[in-house]
């Protein structure tokens, strides 16, 4: 575990990524696409259904964040040998109180989301429930970065 | 339980992917209409009871692995909804019945299974 402290090389990096999904924000038609995607490029790989299961969870969620709220935004998964990392970086408002954001049924979604069934306030926490390793850090005014690790043991 | 037999149980009106009626086991159920609820406490082989219409249900379905979704209340689903279903293999219902109606009758259903 020690070696994750270090930056990845970039060999390392090339390595474990599986893919890159690109979100545009307000996009609701195409949502649930990229979630789509990380489960077929997890499955065959011999990684448990379980962890699969959750990593789509995490997925759809970190989706429907950006979709909802952030002007653009990409979702980039990583396999590595013991976990599969899934990383949401957008452009976008950010969220000005973290621990806030976290608290369940606390939420900024207008109508229109909320029409759809999102913006229930439960999309973090899902994420977070969700994730053996939960990162979550923001600058206002530019954007949102997230970092959910799932462990293959758990 | 098949989804065919339960959905012939319940007068149930199938809208999309009918031909997979047959060979799907429902092993639960859920209802809400909340899609992170749903995404975060409904299981795979779960029927999907809910008034929700838009495409967006297809996703949360297909990704859980859920045994297909029931629409209540009389409500139709969207055209992107069933094209999306049928693209991704969901079975769609739909039913004039409301959601605690419905709920009670599958819940009856797998009980008694």
């Amino acid at each position: 575990m020690e070696s994750r402290k270090k930056p990845l090389s970039d060999e390392d990096f090339i390595k474990s990524l599986e893919g890159v999904y690109h979100i545009q924000g307000r996009d609701f038609v195409d949502a649930g696409i990229v979630s789509s995607e990380v489960k077929k490029s997890l499955q065959g790989k011999g990684i448990p259904e379980s962890i699969i299961r959750r990593v789509a969870v995490i997925t759809f969620e970190a989706e429907i964040n950006i979709i909802s709220y952030a002007q653009q935004g990409t979702i980039q998964l990583f396999i590595e040998p013991d976990a599969v990392i899934i990383e949401a970086n957008d452009i976008g408002p950010g969220i000005a109180d973290i621990d806030l954001a976290l608290q369940e049924g606390y939420s900024t979604a207008d109508d229109s989301i909320r029409e759809l069934g999102f913006g229930a306030g439960m999309g973090l926490n899902n994420i977070k429930k969700f994730s053996d390793v939960f990162e979550l850090t923001s600058d206002v005014g530019q954007g949102t970065h997230l970092k959910s690790i799932v462990k293959l043991s758990g | 339980m098949n989804l065919e037999t339960l959905a012939e149980a319940l007068g149930l009106k199938c809208k999309c992917c009918w031909e997979k009626l047959k060979t799907t086991e429902v092993k639960g159920g859920y209802a809400g209409d909340l899609l992170s609820d749903v995404m975060a406490n409904s299981n795979a082989g779960d029927i999907w009871v809910t008034r929700q219409v838009h495409q967006n249900i297809v996703a949360v379905a297909s990704l859980k692995g859920h045994a297909g979704i029931v629409i209540v209340q009389g409500a139709s689903p969207d055209k992107d909804t069933l094209d999306r279903a049928g693209r991704e293999g969901i079975p769609i219902m739909v039913t004039d019945m409301s959601k605690f109606e419905v709920v009670g009758k599958i819940y009856q259903l797998l009980s008694e299974a």
